[in-house]
């Protein structure tokens, strides 16, 4: 990497210039965005640089353990996001621990097998891959079981009706609510669908992206990004589905029943 | 048998015979047909001919105790998605003048369409016992007597309607014996 080019304070100053132009914007135009264009920036900010301080400090420290502390909270984070993105999650402990589970099962799951099988680098649990790498896989999982969930638990609210008069007809649970898993599934599988199709044509990704500027050749940049995105579409299905039917089947019984008092109160 | 609104109930229908169901709205008439049908969580005994409902799998017993609910449920575009090929629907649909409703789209269909296709789709199953929420109340004069028609034709078939209804005058006309709920609780009426 020796023709990289490091940046210096002052030219990061210059590029906010850029945010502080559409905060006057704003005002001018009286748009009311300009307190909240300027929080998320100083939030961006503080968390990049705190992030950039804890990294160096984990590379630095080259322990497994804290490596895997970091893993959890990314996961704990990824869960939380989870719930919050769905109108009504499943009540109790489940609204929590069907995504964070599911994802951590495939994240972590993915995540190593491209360590050992792929990337291989010395020690294999080396935080300088295995952080960047989980928490790609992470972030996209996460929006895929995020959409899957929402969907399916909104669809079996909504038509209620239509499930249970199935049920009524003598169809077990699962083919009674097979219309409804059948589209949250696809509803979590779109975004990755959609981001492998328009990929290099409409968008280079950022982490191709990060490396081309930091001067890897473009061909070595590429195939780094597609074994991410091979990682990524891989560990979002594998989650989607997983995410899915356990939904369906805690938002079921036994005797086969749909069970819509599993849902957290509406807000 | 009870639930966690109402009951407990002790209720025995036999077949051939047409039970009515009165009482005001929100006494648990249909919280009492959905809880017989097994459709929410509840606690007892329920017995078809000496079989216990729990040594069954839900979706068989729901075959043979057969649900109609007031607000019935579609999930396909068209009507004739949601029925069988067998046994023939046709006969019972002319009946009730709903001779070439299986081309129909479910968007356009009338309630009270709805109503009579939604009995016709639980009769193709030729369920032992029949649990019916306000069957007619969307129906006109002459649709009301086609469907108690009906009704009537499956008792004599043997099978035991439970039948809710706010109709006095129907009452009187279908029914054999009569119950009243009031506040979950079940009791015979005169």
């Amino acid at each position: 990497m020796s023709n990289y080019i490091a940046l210096g304070w002052s030219d990061l100053a210059l590029a906010a210039l850029f945010l502080l132009v559409n905060a006057g914007l704003s005002i001018w135009l009286r748009l009311g965005l300009a307190r909240q264009l300027l929080v998320a920036g100083a939030r961006m900010v503080v968390q990049l640089l705190l992030v950039g301080l804890v990294l160096k400090w984990v590379f630095g420290a080259a322990s497994l353990w804290i490596t895997l502390g970091l893993a959890l909270i990314m996961l704990g984070f990824a869960g939380r996001e989870v719930r919050a993105r769905q109108a009504r999650p499943l009540a109790g402990i489940w609204g929590w621990s069907l995504g964070a589970g599911v994802m951590a099962g495939v994240g972590l799951m993915v995540t190593s097998f491209a360590l050992t099988m792929a990337i291989r680098p010395d020690p294999l649990w080396s935080a300088r891959y295995a952080l960047p790498l989980l928490g790609m896989i992470l972030g996209n999982t996460m929006t895929g079981v995020a959409l899957g969930l929402d969907n399916l638990l909104g669809a079996l609210e909504r038509e209620k009706r239509a499930v249970e008069a199935r049920l009524l007809l003598g169809y077990d649970k699962w083919s009674a609510m097979r219309p409804q898993m059948r589209r949250a599934l696809r509803a979590g599988f779109t975004p990755i669908i959609n981001s492998m199709a328009a990929t290099g044509v409409v968008s280079l990704p950022g982490m191709m992206t990060g490396q081309i500027l930091s001067g890897v050749d473009p061909q070595e940049a590429v195939k780094y990004q597609l074994l991410i995105m091979f990682l990524i579409g891989g560990a979002t299905g594998l989650g989607v589905l997983g995410a899915v039917l356990g939904a369906a089947w805690r938002m079921s019984d036994a005797r086969h029943r749909l069970r819509l008092d599993r849902l957290s109160k509406a807000k | 048998m009870q639930t966690a609104l109402i009951g407990p109930v002790d209720l025995t229908l036999a077949g051939g015979e047409i039970a009515v169901l009165s009482g005001a709205s929100g006494a648990g008439k249909s919280l009492l047909l959905r809880a017989i049908a097994d459709l929410d969580p509840n606690q007892g005994e329920v017995v078809l001919e000496g079989r216990a409902r729990e040594d069954m799998a839900a979706p068989d017993w729901r075959r043979m105790v057969g649900l109609v609910p007031a607000e019935s449920g579609w999930w396909e575009a068209r009507v004739g998605a949601h029925f069988r090929a067998e046994p023939d629907p046709a006969p019972l649909l002319a009946e009730l003048g709903l001779a070439d409703a299986l081309d129909w789209e479910v968007a356009r269909l009338s309630s009270g369409e709805r109503q009579r296709l939604a009995l016709v789709r639980a009769l193709q199953l030729r369920p032992q016992v029949l649990l019916l929420d306000e069957p007619t109340s969307a129906l006109d004069p002459e649709a009301v007597s086609a469907a108690e028609a009906v009704i009537r034709a499956e008792a004599q078939r043997g099978v035991a309607v439970l039948l809710v209804s706010h109709d006095a005058a129907q009452r009187a006309r279908l029914g054999d014996v009569f119950y009243t709920i009031s506040h979950g609780r079940l009791a015979a009426a005169a």
